[in-house]
């Protein structure tokens, strides 16, 4: 409860920021041509209305234009801008929440609208206002607020030429994975885990583990028992086989604990397993509900399912209770 | 498959060339190849137009034909390509030795060159898309779900188990890499060349896999190799010494897998290595006692020790004694991987350490011991896989 009243007030805070003006800041150049050649190669845009004076006179522009989604970039600040004195909101936003946690930032959406083209000699400016900040969010990257900031853009003569809704998410590091089993499915970032390559061979053990069942693919000519499946028994020659439910029961008969490289489908350390089961085929799979430091050759393990999305389920195997 | 075939003396390696090895070599994988040919070929003394014949690997993406083409070859009338990885390597030896043999070809080059880590580097492009279903793809539907997605992580497994069976310890690992630094801190073409470490550097390296260190790890390499392959009759009129392919092998064991095979009762040894050894001791009448220096493929460390023991320099889960006694090293018994070994000098799947066992009996390598007759030389663990016996011609 506490913590929720701290919550609270703390949202509050951020609250008050709302329809708060940052200020306004005059672009550094006019616009040219130099930095619209510099932007369009980096981009790879080969339009030549943005760097061919006769193609451009020739175009309904009649003369050179700015790529529009360039307008950010006449008024930016530069890589260390000089400091805009005491008392800027988004300076103050920023510092109280970064005292709360909140320290680790990612732009998540940019929405522009254009008034007009920006011309050659277009000298612009910007005014900068808090729009909102989000109560705390959980979300795949973490524990955060997301903070909108809209931007009108305009000549220094006051002619309007467009605007900006800017979005960040700052967010605490390391705290997506609490995100990511609450399940909210709210700005989830973790990418699926790899596909199974499914065939005719394989295509009923991963059919059986989405209904949570754990199956070993058995010969109906002799009865053995074999992991990976196959299409055909090497013992007997039959082609003929079913599949029966195997106890989940097992024990660790070697596994590996994985740090590098870090794939974003997966959490690490991430522990996996050898399992041999006590039917007495073996199988791939995560070892889970242990410190992976604590996991050894020829521990009791007990399977379990984890549904990872809508098309892949996967068994893992916890200490046995 | 007849463990009296009759390839025993019936090639001679006549020719190493190289580029040099980098992290970011700045020209096409192509042109690697290009250069690596061009030099074994001048090693060996002969003209590009002698050549009539090229081995590689099926993973290499430098066809035979762009580089017949840019070298000035002219017409082949061999050409073959191994798969299954760094298990390829002495494989591409051995078509050689039979397509020379057979007379089908005079002079074959096999090559091997990348950019690997300037270019694709292995174990990236994880996708959240299924693959085509193949039989291949399908093969890893069992691990990369899972997070079991890279070679060092494959390997990781029979490390765990190999060091349960055997009680040995990550530092029995580690003497592989500190031998291989060892040797590759005297070699000028080593990319750690004068950079040795210690038993402690490896410990106290950062964790890719447990129990694999960053130091158990081989490096990712830019570079090319080529060797040159004809009779030991025609490498008389040679002007190089000549290394003669005493014998070569293949071997796929049982109920093998690719980089997994994790379902044979024991998974602490090599049978494809073993099924190597018994061609290669049993054509030649040769044994480990007969071996002066050994390229034992080191990707990673942990497999470098059921090799020696697959080989018979030791009893099976005794190689952490072995190598404990300091017989890897210069001086030892057996002084293995003396350019570097993959971790030191280059990965080049495997190739280069081919070109080292030329050295070594040409009695050119920077580490030679002396007196070298006979020099085993390993290719890619874990998977489908080959292996040389070199010789000295008499």
């Amino acid at each position: 409860m506490a913590d929720d009243a701290a919550k609270a007030a703390f949202l509050a805070k951020l609250k008050e920021f709302e329809g708060r003006e940052v200020g306004t800041q005059d672009g550094a150049d006019e616009v040219n041509q130099a930095m619209i050649r510099h932007w369009v190669e980096a981009m790879g845009d080969r339009n030549p209305v943005y760097t061919d004076a006769g193609a451009a006179e020739r175009s309904v522009h009649g003369q050179v234009i700015a790529p529009p989604v360039m307008m950010q970039a006449w008024v930016m600040r530069g890589i260390a801008p000089p400091s805009r004195g005491p008392g800027n909101a988004q300076d103050e936003l920023m510092a109280l929440v970064e005292s709360e946690g909140f320290t680790s930032v990612v732009a998540t959406n940019c929405e522009q609208e254009y008034d007009r083209m920006v011309h050659l000699g277009d000298h612009l400016r910007n005014r900068t206002v808090i729009d909102s900040v989000s109560e705390e969010k959980a979300t795949g990257l973490g524990v955060g607020h997301f903070i909108t900031t809209r931007v009108e853009y305009e000549t220094l003569e006051g002619e309007p030429v467009g605007r900006q809704m800017f979005r960040i998410l700052k967010f605490r590091a390391g705290t997506g994975r609490q995100a990511a089993s609450a399940g909210d499915g709210e700005e989830q970032a973790r990418p699926k885990r790899p596909r199974p390559a499914l065939n005719r061979d394989n295509q009923f053990w991963f059919d059986a583990a989405k209904e949570h069942r754990l199956v070993i693919q058995r010969c109906t000519g002799c009865q053995a028992l074999r992991h990976p499946p196959r299409p055909r028994c090497d013992k007997c020659g039959s082609y003929e086989w079913d599949a029966v439910d195997a106890s989940g029961r097992g024990t660790v008969y070697s596994f590996v604990v994985n740090h590098y490289p870090q794939v974003p489908s997966f959490d690490y350390p991430l522990a996996v397993g050898l399992i041999e089961l006590e039917e007495g085929t073996r199988l791939v799979a995560n070892i889970v509900g242990i410190d992976p430091s604590e996991i050894t050759v020829g521990m009791p393990v007990e399977v379990e399912f984890v549904d990872h999305d809508a098309d892949l389920t996967l068994p893992a195997f916890h200490p046995t209770k | 498959m007849s463990e009296k075939h009759r390839l025993v003396d019936a090639g001679a390696i006549v020719g190493i060339g190289a580029t040099e090895f980098s992290k970011e070599s700045g020209r096409s994988d192509l042109q690697l190849a290009i250069e690596a040919c061009e030099a074994a070929i001048a090693d060996a003394g002969l003209k590009p137009s002698d050549i009539d014949g090229f081995v590689t690997f099926t993973q290499d993406t430098n066809p035979e034909i762009e580089v017949a083409k840019n070298l000035g070859v002219g017409e082949i009338s061999f050409f073959s390509r191994i798969h299954h990885g760094g298990g390829a390597a002495c494989g591409t030896i051995q078509q050689a030795v039979l397509a020379v043999s057979a007379g089908v070809a005079d002079y074959v080059v096999c090559y091997r060159a990348f950019n690997e880590r300037s270019g694709h580097r292995f174990g990236t492009g994880v996708q959240d898309r299924a693959p085509a279903p193949t039989a291949d793809t399908a093969h890893f539907s069992w691990y990369s779900p899972h997070g079991l997605l890279t070679p060092a992580q494959w390997v990781a497994m029979f490390a765990t188990r190999y060091l349960h069976e055997y009680g040995a310890t990550s530092e029995d690992f580690g003497r592989i890499a500190v031998a291989d630094r060892k040797h590759a801190a005297n070699n000028p073409k080593a990319w750690f060349y004068e950079k040795p470490i210690t038993l402690q550097d490896h410990q106290e390296s950062r964790w890719i896999v447990e129990p694999l260190h960053l130091l158990d790890c081989c490096q990712e390499s830019d570079g090319g190799q080529a060797l040159v392959v004809t009779t030991p009759e025609r490498a008389k009129d040679l002007p190089s010494t000549p290394a003669i392919v005493r014998a070569s092998a293949q071997g796929a064991g049982e109920n093998q897998d690719m980089m997994t095979s994790y379902y044979r009762e024991s998974i602490t040894g090599l049978p494809e290595m073993g099924l190597i050894a018994r061609q290669l001791w049993n054509t030649t009448g040769l044994g480990p006692d007969d071996m002066q220096a050994a390229i034992i493929y080191d990707h990673f460390t942990p497999l470098a020790l059921p090799q020696l023991e697959e080989f018979g320099f030791c009893k099976r889960g005794e190689a952490k004694d072995f190598i404990a006694d300091g017989n890897i090293e210069l001086g030892g018994r057996l002084p293995i991987n003396t350019n570097g070994g993959q971790l030191g000098e280059a990965y080049i799947h495997g190739m280069n350490g081919i070109a080292e066992g030329v050295r070594l009996i040409r009695g050119e390598s920077t580490n030679q011991p002396p007196d070298v007759e006979h020099v085993l030389v390993t290719a890619g663990t874990m998977v489908p896989t080959s292996a040389l016996v070199l010789g000295r011609d008499h």
